[in-house]
């Protein structure tokens, strides 16, 4: 071994074991605990065991709340995917303007509420969308809309919550694209501008394009993100009003961590590792076919 | 013609970014607002944007311990915020540490098995954590790390992510400088110690900001991870105090501006590292 690799090996080894010990091994040992019926009588004495084999997956299947929390989970990455990268790419397009003053400022102001917790943010915003008391309804009221159960009503719980994870995180894609916005080439957007391409002309020619792998990236990563809500429902909702915000992964921690269920549980966990794989497998060929990566 | 249309563009541009900036830190102001009002002067239509009266009676209550019917009485707000800070503190020295140094092996050093645990490392980012937890949680339970420091922050020091950044910024640093450095006669430790790490200050800073607001925010493995309320950090003891004492408005204010306010204050004084990381030098000023 030469110097040089015993002192790569001194620089990485910690941090590799630690990876291994609370990640790589976990996530293998995942799977077999799926395929167990490890509950509460195992957590008290592990010869209570027994292997199952695809059990939970088959109990999975015919448990209406998973469905219902499949369909939540959905509904929220499909709603607030487009919700939060169309909040972060306007704003970036707007900042990006250059009659706009004193960007640094705004650019700090808008990015402060993704550097907040969760858990106190949604503490807040439970009160911004009271029914009687709310900012959000009383700023809908000088515009002459009733006011509307925003956490209390099935209908609107998703959209609610959705407006306030929008809010918190719109901010980072926003700055990942301003980067990616400074770096489309100015000859070609000047050329386009000279051609008389009028504004949507050059954004769906010019800046689109050359933006395109970024924004591939962001959809990728939000995906994942809205896929994985949880402290949300946690604090604003409680999984409801009648189960209209029950998460995939809110469901996952009731089985684990309040019924114990851990292998019923794991098997959860597995179904959103797949759909995240599977999603993000299918936008990177999206990208490929329009030549984005 | 042309100019007062541009002109007028630009007054109209200015503006909007200016109401969507409003909008957007109203519910902070209304937070901080809410939190010196007397008790449910906030369950009031139209609601009160500005109390009728400062007062700090909420976060009397919430972060005072006193006595009542002759028992002890706290919220354990201050014991959550001293151990977020220790946990936040502790967790980004440890994972600077551990991810700076195998960050700079990983783009500078050759060794054996490099390229190949590389693309494991980044194959591994698109599993989510939550998979990893349930088993972790079994496997510390075994080993009594369970409501432990430790098993709080273990988890956290897996920094895959981390060295992925470190590595990136330390593919600018030019071969000659450290191949110069050899010639001299320097350690690896040594160059590592006097060329590389001060090169690597800044994105050390951008790199801790990001550990320490992540370690301060985390909700998901402290709630399972913490059964003892004594060992709360904030997030958890807030969400507790919340489900119980929900319509109290003014209470929950505070609370909410004691757990954000270190944080904004935080990155409203490292912002150019924070902000300056993610935009990679492509934009100025």
């Amino acid at each position: 071994m030469t110097r040089q690799e015993r002192a790569a090996w001194l620089f990485a080894a910690p941090v590799l074991g630690i990876i291994a010990l609370v990640f790589v091994l976990p996530t293998l040992l995942a799977f077999g605990l799926s395929l167990t019926d490890y509950s509460i009588y195992a957590l008290a004495d592990w010869s209570n065991l027994r292997f199952v084999g695809l059990g939970n997956f088959a109990d999975l299947l015919s448990t209406p709340l998973f469905w219902r929390a499949l369909r939540n989970t959905a509904l929220f990455a499909a709603l607030g995917v487009p919700m939060a990268i169309g909040a972060s790419l306007f704003t970036a397009l707007l900042l990006h303007d250059a009659t706009v003053r004193w960007k640094p400022v705004w650019r700090v102001a808008l990015f402060a509420p993704y550097v907040t917790g969760v858990v106190a943010t949604a503490v807040v915003w439970r009160y911004v969308l009271n029914t009687r008391f709310g900012l959000v309804n009383w700023a809908l009221a000088q515009v002459g809309v009733a006011p509307v159960d925003w956490l209390g009503d099935p209908r609107w719980s998703i959209p609610a919550i959705l407006l306030f994870v929008t809010w918190k995180v719109f901010g980072y894609n926003m700055i990942v694209f301003t980067a990616a916005l400074a770096a489309v080439p100015g000859e070609l957007m000047e050329a386009a501008r000279l051609d008389g391409a009028g504004w949507w002309t050059r954004f769906r020619h010019v800046t689109l394009p050359a933006i395109g792998p970024t924004l591939l990236l962001a959809a990728v990563m939000s995906v994942a993100g809205f896929l994985q809500i949880f402290a949300e429902p946690y604090v604003m909702t409680l999984g409801g009003p009648s189960q209209s915000t029950t998460t995939v992964l809110y469901f996952m921690f009731e089985e684990g961590f309040k019924w114990w269920n851990l292998g019923q549980a794991s098997a959860v966990a597995f179904v959103l590792f797949v759909l995240i794989l599977a999603l993000t497998l299918v936008q990177t060929r999206i990208g490929k076919r329009y030549e984005w990566l | 013609m042309a100019v007062t249309g541009k002109r007028a563009r630009a007054v109209l541009l200015n503006a909007l970014v200016a109401a969507i900036t409003l909008a957007v830190l109203a519910p902070f102001a209304w937070m901080v607002t809410v939190s010196f009002m007397p008790r449910y002067e906030s369950s009031r239509y139209p609601p009160p944007l500005w109390p009728s009266r400062w007062t700090w009676g909420n976060y009397y209550e919430l972060l005072y311990r006193r006595l009542i019917d002759g028992a002890w009485f706290d919220y354990r707000i201050v014991p959550a915020l001293g151990n977020s800070l220790v946990v936040a503190t502790v967790s980004t020295l440890l994972g600077l540490l551990l991810t700076v140094p195998a960050g700079y092996a990983f783009a500078k050093l050759r060794f054996r098995g490099r390229e190949r645990l590389l693309q494991l490392l980044i194959a591994s980012l698109v599993v989510p954590g939550q998979v990893a937890m349930l088993p972790l949680f079994l496997i510390f339970r075994e080993i009594g790390l369970v409501n432990t420091w430790p098993g709080l922050i273990l988890p956290s020091l897996a920094g895959i992510f981390a060295i992925l950044f470190v590595r990136q910024a330390t593919l600018s640093i030019p071969d000659e400088m450290l191949d110069a450095a050899r010639l001299d006669g320097a350690g690896e430790l040594a160059i590592f110690r006097r060329v590389v790490l001060p090169l690597l200050a800044p994105v050390t800073v951008t790199l801790a900001l990001f550990m320490f607001l992540g370690s301060w925010n985390d909700f998901l493995w402290p709630l399972i991870v913490l059964a003892d309320q004594h060992r709360y950090t904030l997030p958890v003891a807030v969400a507790a105090i919340s489900r119980e004492h929900a319509a109290d408005g003014e209470l929950m204010m505070a609370a909410a501006v004691v757990t954000t306010l270190p944080v904004l204050l935080l990155f409203l004084a490292l912002q150019r590292y924070y902000i300056g990381g993610l935009l990679g030098g492509s934009v100025k000023g």
